[in-house]
């Protein structure tokens, strides 16, 4: 249940944008006793680049030693285990390595190494071709070596999204979808006025947006940073393809360029890519040809052989790169109040709990002193995921729940009462892939052909709304237009 | 005898079509104690969407809709001993020796773990989704495989569209292309990326022709449109070898497209079974009685390959169901026979059985003046025209030819059928094989 607006409309805090960093400060702001509201524009959380993303923790050998990229990368990869543990979220520490397909990459792989060690990153090291292929048998045999990250992990990172703002909303966070900021009005010393769907205040306002985080930045005259739109392609491999690779494999960053990677994903899936193209627009989720094509090129050097038709889907993220080269983890100079958590690229997923953890340091510097919650939960109720249940806990929840029982989406066994718990969570589901996302309904083979009617139903009579008011993802996206006669 | 150890000796899942055809078929054989497990909540399958007329000119002499085939079938099942449990979904077929598991959960009975003497695998097939074809573009509501657009508009009442382009002319698309139009759409084209309709001729000229819907022939759609609801499509020529020709580029609006590229036999459960499947059919790979290669497993209808017409799933599924019979009536016999492996080549894309157990007589009671004899179904990998089909036996010792017959015209949208009589068979040799091909 999303908590009742404050009736005044009066925040202590605002969050402005609900990915992944928006939500996790959220979720850490929850601790205190401040009044918090997170902001969204898009009708679900984990909308931007959160929901499109290489899904990777980094180990954090990549990052300039001393730059704050660094050090929120490692401390937050060292936190993802125990609170990905608390928030059910699915995490896999497999490992990554950076391959070198040339004797003369070698020397760049020490240097990664030593900028590894020198950012604290555990147990890297260098592996020669027999280990090499010994742990990757599938790899190009042209490998020379590999910088092996034991502490390399993939993720689910939409459903860490989700699961931290579920946590948030559960402590007491106002969550606002569909609330896109038009302006904001700051005073020297009274709140900040966000003028949205409805008018509120804040005393602090967090700046969480994303690839439009320079926008929101602009709203109160700080001009200080601009974010530089990067569109990545993806594509996504049918489960048949699973094993290929076990650990996450990067190319060995030459004066080519950075490469592509290939991943297993935690849903037992293959991921491909990215492409990276500057762009203009920050919302252009569109795939092209020539990108899919290129990743395909591109990701022969590491395992060759992949053909169109291992592809179930492919998708686009946008990375919001920053023109400082760093995150901007400070309060704005325009307004001490005015907090940034922006220019958050890669490796952001990973340094995402370290970023939120920082945040509250900031709130604390601009208002004094916070309050704990005495009873904050910092965990979300254990979604229940027939697909993954033993024969004895899949007897169990049936007879808890029947719904649990009626499987709707064939290809990822998901039953009609995991679509229920995710459309009345906290932070619940509104809208097709709002619920896809959360249970996988719909994200098998067969791309939610057959339970796709069934999922809207199931929204409508739930929501109380008439089918044709379902959207697939907010906005416009009916999917229905009317009855026939 | 019957294994009286086991919870049933027959337990047939997916209550479509096939499994229904199969159950009665086992049943009318004296086999008395049969489940038949269906996800949905009533029998019928994919039937009961399709209430466009054209089923059961073979099989029935009379033209009915989906629905009323299905309810011809329905009702036997009613009137019969067979159990039926619905809305039970089946998440593992296990197998054993002579004993096999079925795992299944149900709102009413929860978890299920069931044993059977003999299964019959009858699951039907899945359409193939939009990301098995790149279409680069936007990801926008108003894509919709044909089957669900159908389920949509048939069970629920509900437009999906007003502008429609529909990508694939297999015979759901063409279906769709009338039902839409019927239903006050503008449906502006048809894309086929072969040169040629992988649809039925009849629905060619019933769903299209008559309502003056193009078929564009070799033309794919390369490009997705439009941010929250679709708002249009690229459409191109490809040339020989499928490739989009850059300058035939043409924009079509429209807040709707409809996928109809292709079917997918849907075999998770068959492969959690660990079945040896048909690399191009995608489903189990089965003797003439529709045997996988684990004893006792049967399977039938679209999970072994996909069909043209219900009526020939009604008579494969017949074969099935009699194949069981047998096998659960007859212990001594089970896994015994000898068989000649069937193979097809050269223009002929695929042939069902893969072999055909010596001295096993397996057939439709439709045919009882040939009792013994085998019926080869197979598809061909493009249109010919005049073209024969031949069939050889094949050995180290060499080849003779089995028979070749005319057939004026073949295509890949229809299901071909040969069949092999008994002396044939018979003079294939102990090491020997049964070769299918085309020739021009």
């Amino acid at each position: 249940m999303n908590a009742q607006p404050y009736p005044t409309g009066r925040y202590d805090v605002a969050v402005i944008g609900a990915g992944v960093v928006g939500t996790l400060i959220a979720r850490a702001l929850s601790r205190t006793t401040l009044r918090v509201v997170l902001l969204e524009r898009m009708h679900d959380v984990s909308q931007g680049t959160s929901k499109a993303n290489s899904a990777i923790v980094h180990a954090g050998y990549d990052a300039k030693p001393g730059s704050r990229k660094a050090r929120m990368n490692v401390e937050g990869s060292r936190q993802m285990p125990t609170l990905c543990e608390a928030l059910h979220v699915p995490l896999r520490i497999n490992g990554s390595l950076v391959v070198a397909f040339a004797p003369e990459d070698m020397p760049t792989l020490e240097a990664l190494l030593a900028r590894g060690q020198k950012n604290g990153v555990p147990g890297l090291r260098l592996l020669g071709p027999a280990e090499l292929f010994s742990m990757e048998p599938n790899l190009n045999p042209a490998a020379a070596g590999a910088l092996y990250a034991p502490t390399g992990g993939i993720i689910s990172p939409y459903e860490l999204a989700i699961a931290a703002a579920e946590c948030a909303v559960a402590n007491g966070v106002e969550l606002c979808r569909d609330f896109s900021v038009a302006g904001i009005d700051a005073s020297p010393d009274g709140d900040f006025t966000i003028h949205g769907p409805r008018d509120l205040t804040a005393r602090v306002v967090i700046n969480a947006a994303g690839v439009h985080a320079d926008e929101v930045a602009r709203m109160i005259g700080d001009d200080s940073f601009r974010i530089f739109p990067r569109r990545g392609e993806y594509l996504l491999l049918d489960q048949a393809r699973a094993g290929v690779v076990s650990a996450t494999i990067f190319q060995c960053p030459t004066n080519m360029g950075k490469g592509v990677l290939i991943t297993p994903t935690v849903h037992q899936n293959i991921l491909l890519g990215p492409s990276a193209e500057d762009v203009e627009a920050r919302d252009d989720f569109a795939t092209t040809d020539a990108g899919l094509q290129g990743v395909l090129e591109a990701v022969a050097l590491s395992v060759p052989g992949f053909v169109p038709r291992d592809v179930i889907t492919s998708f686009t993220g946008i990375r919001a790169h920053c023109d400082r080269d760093d995150f901007v983890l400070e309060p704005s100079a325009a307004h001490p109040r005015f907090l940034h958590a922006a220019g958050i690229e890669s490796p952001g997923l990973s340094a995402a709990p370290a970023i939120a953890d920082y945040l509250l340091e900031l709130v604390r510097d601009a208002i004094g002193p916070l309050e704990e919650k005495p009873d904050w939960n910092p965990g979300r109720k254990e979604p229940v995921r027939m697909r993954e249940l033993s024969q004895e806990a899949r007897r169990e929840a049936i007879a808890r729940n029947s719904a649990y029982g009626r499987i709707i989406c064939r290809c990822e066994t998901v039953s009609e009462g995991e679509i229920l718990d995710a459309i009345h969570a906290p932070a619940g589901a509104r809208d097709v892939d709002g619920v896809k996302r959360r249970t996988r309904a719909g994200m098998g083979r067969c791309q939610g052909g057959f339970c796709g009617v069934k999922v809207l139903e199931l929204l409508a009579r739930e929501l109380g709304v008439a089918p044709e008011e379902i959207t697939k993802s907010g906005g416009g996206s009916r999917i229905l237009l009317e009855r026939t006669e | 005898m019957p294994d009286q150890t086991t919870d049933y000796d027959l337990i047939v899942v997916g209550g479509g079509p096939a499994g229904m055809a199969a159950a009665l078929e086992a049943e009318k054989r004296g086999v008395t104690r049969i489940l038949v497990l269906e996800r949905a909540e009533t029998l019928g399958g994919i039937l009961e969407q399709c209430i466009h007329a054209g089923f059961g000119l073979h099989y029935f002499k009379e033209e009915l809709s989906g629905p009323e085939y299905a309810d011809r079938f329905i009702a036997l099942v009613e009137k019969s001993t067979i159990e039926v449990k619905t809305d039970t979904m089946v998440l593992d077929v296990i197998p054993g020796e002579g004993v096999h598991t079925i795992a299944a959960v149900s709102r009413t009975d929860g978890l299920l773990e069931l044993t059977s003497a003999a299964v019959i695998l009858a699951m039907g097939c899945r359409e193939r989704p939009r990301g098995a074809l790149n279409i680069a573009g936007t990801r926008p509501a108003g894509i919709l495989s044909a089957g669900a657009a159908q389920k949509y508009v048939n069970l629920n009442g509900y437009l999906p569209g007003r502008e429609v382009v529909i990508l694939g002319s297999g015979d759901i698309g063409l279906i769709m292309a009338r039902r839409m139009a019927l239903e006050g759409a503008n449906v502006k084209m048809v894309c086929e990326l072969l040169p040629y309709s992988s649809g039925l001729t009849r629905n060619i000229v019933q769903c299209l022709d008559d309502f003056g819907i193009p078929l564009r022939l070799s033309c794919t759609v390369v490009r997705i449109h439009g941010k929250e609801r679709l708002e249009g499509v690229t459409v191109a020529n490809v040339d020989a070898r499928r490739r989009p020709i850059p300058e035939t580029e043409m924009y079509v609006p429209c807040d709707l497209l409809l996928l109809s590229v292709g079917l997918i036999p849907e075999n998770e459960l068959s492969r959690g079974a660990g079945l040896a499947l048909d690399p191009v059919t995608g489903g189990p790979a089965v003797s003439q009685d529709r045997e996988t290669d684990i004893p006792g497993i049967f399977a039938c209808g679209n999970v072994l390959h996909v069909h043209d017409l219900v009526d020939y799933v009604t008579l494969e599924s017949q074969l099935a169901g009699a194949g069981a019979a047998a096998y659960i009536q007859h212990p001594e016999g089970r896994g015994k026979a000898a068989a000649i492996p069937v193979r097809a080549e050269g223009g002929a894309r695929y042939a069902v059985p893969r072999r055909i157990k010596r001295g096993v007589s397996a057939h439709p009671p439709a045919e009882p003046s040939s009792p013994e004899a085998v019926q080869v179904y197979f598809r061909v990998g493009q249109v010919y025209q005049g073209a024969e089909v031949r069939v050889r036996s094949v050995s180290p010792a060499g080849e003779t030819v089995l028979l070749k017959r005319k057939r004026p015209r073949l295509a890949p949208g229809e299901m071909e059928e040969v069949l092999l009589k008994p002396e044939q068979l018979a003079s294939v040799p102990q090491d020997g094989e049964i070769v299918i091909d085309i020739l021009e």
